[in-house]
């Protein structure tokens, strides 16, 4: 027989479960990370690249104390991060507003319809985002069908200023995360017991108080799950801005991308990302704090 | 006179069925619970108690039929402005809510202060014995205790009337009787009005103040416990409450006493005490319980009358035996014998065969048309 303990070979198979795992996170996700961290903290290289020397005013620039031997701080930029940040909020709260009364709609439905319906929702993961977004691009331009329409029907003589806006970028992004806000919603509202909501109201609750004090505190893992999943994607999102938003609404993945690619000056762009993974971080922090206090704990009696 | 709390009259609740047509949930019925009363509905799972429950709490609408609360037509009325409160099947007490928020909820719905809130729900928890646990979570508690929750909620407002949804299937033997009694006393207590559900006869026949059983949609007796077992107007009551052997079959007057011949050549005495029972067309069925037997010769009245078994099985129960045998005519009879016949009882299982006797004063009589409608 084998010489190793039972315990040993559990340790085993957990290690070579996870062993594989684990090694692929580190080298191609934790180390770039660690990468932009160190980055961040460095002065941009005159060319490009970066000078080897502690730098904090990366971070100045953005949030107030800039060298100013070398450059300003600019509020701008701390503008651009607001707007992001509202405009990933937004985006969370449309979708929000969208998926829970269709989740409540669905989950009423026969066994055959909601499985038709879920694969509906699920049916634009099948093609490209890219494509999806330009078609949206058709639709929305001066030219486009939407304008062209209203024209031709003669609500409207001029091309309405559709794309390129604020309302354009929203729309883009509420079109591509209603998915990843519907299914953890969905996912609660299936499980609401109604009995609960019965017994809401045998005790004297009407509709409106029965949603406040019971449907929504039940639902509530849900639409903070899906919330974080919306807003996470949206706040870092660089692909709608560029292709609905163009060069006039600027969102912080596409300042960043711009500090990359066109100023070529990464640690300022480093910094950049860093505040955006910090504002997330927080977020997750709160997150985790209220799941693990409204979770299950051990039963104390049985 | 008796004051009523509640009354349906010809309560009828359809459902359609997903395959087409209706299923008749409540059929015509007529219910009449009176103030202070302990009224349980027994019937077989799927009988309709759930619906006609729902149909006091507001939770189904009636197709035909009126349901009035304390006097007043409830028509329409939606759930949460009738003055009935229910103990769930499955207790629903809010999981994100403590124990505490659970059975104040009704009072905060009603915007009672939060001081005289606190008082109530604390007395309310202490009828149930559990003063003390009202910062728990329902999750850290027992079926048992969670089910006493439920109970102090549906109770703090002080409901006209309670309904009580198999409150018991779900707890093991021991708990649920000692439940049993808790109940009962809480009732008396509180003076509200109980409407308890279940499928269980035990628990019918030592809790309420009158039975109504029903099947199919249909109340087929409503009547005290004791007559609910002694005199089932039907044979599904007769079988459903209590063992009962049923012997149907033509009458025969015999002098004073009446012979049933069941059509199997079986024959039971009986003493008909109302002639219209025979209207049926000379048909009747007798019903004996199975404590009404016993060992022929081993005393008891001199008028007895017999009849003769082949024995398939003794059991021993503890205080008494139970006798498993089918007549000359092949028909089943379940009898109960005394324990203090030991030796009697070793003689027939060696034999096989038993002479049964019983008093045909005691013969319960079933009126034809009631027994076939049952079936
Ligand atoms: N909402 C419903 N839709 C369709 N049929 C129902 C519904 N509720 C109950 N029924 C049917 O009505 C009958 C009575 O059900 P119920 O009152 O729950 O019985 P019980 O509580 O006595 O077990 C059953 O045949 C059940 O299938
Ligand atoms: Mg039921």
């Amino acid at each position: 027989m084998s010489a190793l303990t039972l315990r040993a070979r559990q340790r085993l198979q957990l290690a070579g479960l996870l062993g594989p795992v684990t090694v692929f996170l580190g080298i191609f996700f934790l180390t770039p990370l660690v990468i932009m961290l160190i980055y961040s903290f460095l002065a941009p290289g005159l060319y490009g690249g970066v000078v080897w020397e502690f730098y904090p005013h990366n971070f100045g620039r953005i949030l107030g104390f800039a060298d100013p031997a070398f450059e300003y701080f600019d509020p701008v930029y701390f503008q651009i991060f607001l707007n992001s940040l509202r405009i990933a909020l937004t985006t969370v709260v449309i979708t929000l507003l969208v998926c829970y009364p269709a989740a409540f709609q669905i989950a009423r439905l026969p066994e055959r319809w909601k499985t038709f319906c879920l694969f509906l929702i699920t049916l634009p993961f099948f093609a490209s985002l890219i494509v999806r977004l330009f078609i949206w691009v058709l639709i929305l331009k001066q030219t486009g069908f939407i304008n062209q329409t209203l024209m031709s029907l003669g609500l409207i003589s001029e091309p309405l200023d559709l794309i390129y806006t604020e309302g354009a970028i929203l729309l883009g992004l509420v079109y591509i995360f209603i998915p990843f806000m519907f299914l953890p919603v969905y996912a609660s509202v299936e499980k609401i017991d109604w009995t609960l909501v019965r017994a809401s109201q045998d005790l004297g609750a009407n509709g409106i108080q029965t949603f406040w004090r019971v449907i929504l505190p039940l639902t509530l893992p849900g639409i903070l799950g899906g919330s974080i999943l919306v807003f996470i994607p949206s706040l870092g999102n660089f692909v709608v801005p560029a292709v609905l938003g163009g060069a006039k609404v600027l969102m912080l993945g596409n300042l960043i991308e711009q500090q990359f690619l066109a100023a070529r000056n990464w640690p300022f762009g480093a910094a950049l990302a860093m505040l955006v993974m910090a504002a997330v971080l927080v977020l997750l922090f709160l997150y985790v704090r209220f799941e693990s206090k409204s979770g299950d704990d051990a039963p104390l009696l049985n | 006179m008796r004051e009523s709390i509640i009354r349906l009259e010809g309560a009828t609740k359809r459902f359609p069925l997903p395959e087409g047509g209706t299923i008749t949930a409540l059929d015509a019925i007529d219910l009449d619970v009176a103030r202070n009363e302990f009224l349980t509905l027994l019937g077989p799972s799927g009988c309709g108690k759930t619906t006609l429950l729902h149909v006091i709490s507001g939770f189904v609408q009636l197709d035909q039929g009126k349901i009035l609360i304390d006097g007043d037509d409830m028509g329409t009325t939606p759930p949460h402005k009738r003055p009935v409160n229910t103990v769930f099947q499955n207790y629903a007490l809010f999981p994100h809510m403590s124990v505490g928020d659970n059975v104040g909820y009704s009072l905060d719905i009603a915007h009672v202060g939060k001081a005289e809130r606190v008082k109530r729900v604390g007395e309310a928890l202490d009828l149930v014995g559990l003063g003390g646990y009202a910062a728990r979570m329902p999750r850290q508690l027992s079926g048992g205790q969670q089910q006493r929750v439920a109970l102090a909620r549906a109770i703090i407002a002080r409901p006209k009337l309670l309904l009580l949804d198999e409150p018991l299937s779900a707890l093991d033997r021991n708990l649920r009787q000692a439940m049993q009694i808790e109940l009962k006393n809480l009732q008396a207590e509180l003076g509200i009005s109980f409407i308890f559900v279940t499928h269980d006869q035990e628990e019918a026949l030592t809790m309420s103040n009158r039975v109504a059983v029903l099947n199919g949609g249909v109340i087929q007796q409503i009547d005290t416990p004791r007559n609910t077992y002694n005199y089932p107007a039907n044979a599904f009551v007769a079988s459903f409450v209590g063992a009962s052997n049923l012997f149907d079959g033509e009458v025969r007057r015999d002098g004073d006493k009446i012979v049933i011949t069941t059509p199997e050549n079986d024959t039971v005495e009986a003493v008909l005490r109302d002639e219209r029972s025979l209207n049926g067309g000379g048909k009747l069925t007798a019903m004996l319980r199975p404590e009404q037997f016993s060992l022929s010769g081993t005393g008891g009245a001199d008028n007895c009358a017999e009849i003769d078994v082949t024995v398939d099985q003794i059991v021993f129960i503890g205080s008494t035996y139970e006798l498993l045998g089918k007549t000359a005519g092949g028909r089943q009879i379940n009898a109960l014998l005394s324990a203090s016949h030991q030796t009697r009882i070793g003689e027939i299982e060696q034999s096989g065969k038993a002479r049964l006797s019983y008093d045909p004063a005691a013969v319960h009589l079933i009126p034809a048309d009631d027994a076939g409608a049952a079936q």
